[in-house]
């Protein structure tokens, strides 16, 4: 993976954004935490996350002016959150934090000139990082104007309260004294912070803007001087007086301050300093619209209203993904930390892997990119991380084994066809069912190669192959790009013609990555057919499953819904098509992670009581198989009267092998005439429903079942169990050892039990 | 991967030479890590079982944390 790119997915999450209340926030306080806290009754947290901002907490909590409270989103579900009160009441019900002590002495003098709220949380602050600092303030007693305000706003004992820090830290206060004269020379830093009036001394001589106030660098505070730095009223004067811009600007004198003694570049990483927008989206649609609470007294909230005020804060995330993504949500985070996980996953030489599960649980489905306001895409992440493990060789081998080698079969000589249309020389257009319809309902096959070659002329080849899926969601490129080639050199053989699909996977896979190859869905060429077909009457309205594979290509999901409407089949939509969710076997989940498999088609199967229709042979046998009653479209198109397709169920591992093999000789035979080639006699097994299961559940397929058997009773190689009168049987084609207990039965075997292991014996 | 192997109720024996398995010393081996262990073989031509609950069990636990190695 490169480390670029990573850094982009992160920064494309937006889940870490802060919330528009603290990004409009001069000082960036976590207003968010602070409701969390309130609505847990934690005053004293609340009244933390205000000290973790300001060195002033107490007096910012009962006069902050709240810009945020303007930004806040609960205002698009009623009245904005009272921010401002919800200070407040942390002041007034929290105990406050312990005072700050100095990191460490340094003996560098600072002196700030002027003793409001700038110069004092800039004196405060300085203090704390060791330097040694005196504060020269001309009226009687610092903070003055603060002092001027009714008690019952700001009492006296919380000003107090609040510079009992200066006394901690050892700053000095020299109150009614003018600014000396050789400051320039006796500090080796100096903060003005005069107030809003134009500041008169002009023995420092520092360059003037308008109406003669001292021109001040926005960002570090800088002035004509090097070492002096000017901020509070003086600077953003003639704007209206804002406590909390005040304390905002003692808190970038620090920094810059503390920047220019040690010698570091004022401006360096600063951009996020002050307000800004945070891109953060939230959903605010699902909230219902709640009115601020009224506080009874006039000191503010009682603890109670407090907590219930604090309680409408939503709180603000975006989880947009999250939400709707089982997958998403099972490991507890969020893309951006996902990211960061598989990265380090990635990263690690030696000792365990412990997100390589995380990475094959993913459905590629895309459905987070489809609901996402940034428009990330877990997918692109995903599959740079597998394609990547494979290259490494870090791939788990039991992940994908089972699903390449089933794709290995739909490669094989016993499915795969190219051909023109019998009589014909060319082919106007070739039919691509897709090599899981024809595992799932080969007469579906059948039938629509039939209804095709009537209603195009000019001749319709039929091409049975692999589209590759399996190996573009493995992350094996070498794999992909062979089924690729073998799909292109079937459709160069039958003279390049336009391909017919009745499979979203193969759409997909012919729509990213052979555009060369003009593609279409089956469905808009049954129209003809359906005129034979008398229209079913239907009780309940079939809800519409769009598969994952052609979210967003509106072409296929406008012509399914068409034919449908054709068919006059009632129909409910589960959600717009674009949001549909995955039925757990793509991105090949169902073999990496099973129990994932489940959660999706579970959820999904859980949204509606009605019979779901859909156009994916695979999603309508995960529905099966998780007891949904769901149709393939074609099951509605051919439809015979004394059956009940949504009943029909999943053929499971073992058929759908077998299906694929007997649609290419059963098409041979009877579209092309050739005799069927005669087969060794197999081996007969009985298998019950309870194996059966056991069989699919454990990915081992009759055929290894067989191969095994044959080969212990060829070779005598098996154990056996005098009391039961069973053998135990094992095979190791490749990589796999098969066991299986059997018993003979009649002409063939009864087939008890079956397992397997990957470890070899020796 | 030492593996306490419960003694059957009455004892397998190999199809192909007619003897009672025994226990002995066997090698468990995948991507490279290799594990002693004593499972049931044939005393004459050396075949293995391996029971159903090791292979479902222990030995698909290491195979898996050894292939996030």
């Amino acid at each position: 993976m490169d480390r670029e790119q990573v850094r982009r997915w992160e920064a494309q999450c937006i889940q870490e954004q802060p919330p528009a209340c603290t990004a409009s926030c001069p000082v960036h306080v976590d207003a968010r935490k602070l409701a969390e806290c309130v609505t847990r009754g934690d005053f004293q947290g609340g009244l933390a996350t205000l000290a973790n901002a300001v060195p002033l907490p107490l007096i910012l909590a009962h006069i902050c002016d709240h810009p945020c409270q303007a930004h806040c989103k609960r205002a698009e579900a009623g009245d904005a959150i009272e921010i401002g009160l919800l200070e407040r009441a942390c002041a007034e019900h929290g105990a406050p934090a312990p005072l700050m002590r100095a990191q460490q002495s340094r003996n560098q003098r600072v002196a700030i000139v002027g003793g409001g709220l700038s110069g004092v949380s800039a004196a405060i602050g300085l203090a704390g990082r060791g330097y040694t600092v005196t504060v020269f303030e001309a009226q009687p007693r610092l903070l003055n104007r603060l002092r001027s305000l009714d008690e019952r706003v700001l009492p006296a004992r919380v000003i107090d309260a609040d510079l009992s820090s200066l006394e901690q830290l050892g700053v000095v206060v020299r109150c009614e004294t003018p600014v000396l004269n050789s400051i320039e020379q006796q500090f080796d830093a100096i903060y003005l912070a005069p107030g809003p009036e134009p500041f008169h001394d002009d023995s420092l001589s520092l360059a003037r803007g308008e109406q003669s106030r001292i021109q001040i660098d926005p960002l570090t505070l800088a002035t004509s001087h090097a070492k002096i730095f000017a901020g509070g009223a003086q600077r953003y004067a003639p704007a209206a007086y804002s406590p909390i811009q005040s304390l905002a600007d003692g808190n970038y004198a620090v920094v810059s301050v503390d920047r220019f003694l040690q010698g570091a570049s004022l401006n360096a990483n600063r951009d996020n300093q002050g307000t800004s927008a945070s891109r953060l989206f939230v959903n605010t649609g699902g909230f219902a619209a709640s009115p601020a609470v009224q506080a009874s007294g006039a000191a503010g909230y009682t603890k109670a209203e407090a907590k219930q005020e604090a309680a409408r804060c939503f709180p603000c995330q975006c989880l947009e993904c999250v939400k709707v993504c089982s997958y998403l949500e099972e490991y507890g985070s969020y893309p951006k930390s996902y990211v960061r996980q598989i990265y380090n996953n990635e990263c690690i030489v030696m000792g365990m892997r412990k997100a390589n599960r995380m990475v094959n649980s993913c459905a590629l489905c895309g459905l987070c990119t489809a609901v996402c306001p940034e428009d990330f895409s877990m997918a692109d992440v995903i599959l740079d991380a597998r394609r990547s493990m494979v290259k490494s060789g870090k791939m788990p081998l039991s992940a994908h084994d089972f699903a390449l080698r089933d794709m290995e079969f739909s490669q094989s000589d016993s499915f795969t066809l190219a051909r023109h249309q019998p009589g014909f020389q060319t082919s106007r257009a070739a039919f691509l069912p897709g090599c899981q319809l024809s595992a799932s309902s080969p007469d579906h096959v059948a039938f629509s190669y039939e209804v095709l070659r009537g209603a195009i002329e000019g001749g319709v080849g039929l091409i049975l192959a692999c589209c590759g899926a399996p190996a573009l969601w493995a992350g094996n490129d070498e794999r992909f790009q062979q089924a690729l080639d073998a799909l292109r050199g079937a459709w160069h053989k039958l003279g390049e013609p336009r391909l017919i699909t009745a499979c979203s996977s193969c759409y997909r896979v012919l729509h990213d990555h052979l555009p060369q190859i003009p593609v279409e869905t089956l469905w808009p060429h049954l129209h003809a057919e359906l005129q034979s077909v008398s229209p079913q009457p239907v009780l309940r309205a079939y809800a519409i499953h769009d598969p994952c594979s052609t979210r967003g290509i509106g072409e296929v999901e406008g012509s399914a819904r068409a034919l449908l409407g054709e068919m006059g089949i009632a129909t409910t939509e589960l959600n717009e098509p674009g949001l549909t969710t995955c039925c757990g076997y793509g991105g090949l989940v169902l073999f990496a992670n099973p129990a994932m498999a489940a959660k999706a088609i579970s959820r999904r199967a859980g949204e509606s009581d009605a019979d779901y229709v859909t156009y994916c042979a695979m999603c309508r046998d995960r529905f099966a198989h998780h007891g949904k009653r769901a149709v393939h479209i074609l099951d509605l198109v051919f439809a015979k009267n004394d059956t009940d397709p949504a009943a029909r169920p999943d053929p499971g591992f073992s058929r759908r092998q077998e299906n694929r093999a007997q649609l290419k000789t059963r098409l041979l035979r009877k579209v092309w005439g050739e005799q069927e080639t005669l087969m060794e006699p197999e081996v007969t097994l009985s298998i019950t429903d309870e194996v059966r299961a056991l069989l699919e559940e454990r990915m081992i397929l009759a055929d290894d079942v067989r191969r095994t058997i044959e080969h212990a009773e060829q070779t005598g190689d098996k154990i056996e169990n005098p009391a039961s009168r069973r053998f135990m049987a094992s095979y190791r084609p490749v990589c796999v050892t098969y066991w299986v207990e059997y018993s003979p039965d009649g002409d063939g075997f009864a087939v008890h039990n079956a397992y397997s292991h990957r470890m070899e014996v020796r | 991967m030492s593996t306490p192997v419960e003694p059957p109720a009455s004892p397998l024996v190999c199809a192909k030479c007619n003897l009672p398995l025994v226990l002995g010393k066997v090698t468990a081996a995948y991507l490279g890590s290799e594990f002693p262990i004593e499972l049931w073989k044939c005393s004459g031509c050396g075949k293995i079982f391996v029971p159903e609950e090791l292979a479902t069990g222990k030995m698909l636990r290491v195979e898996q944390a050894l292939e996030d190695k």
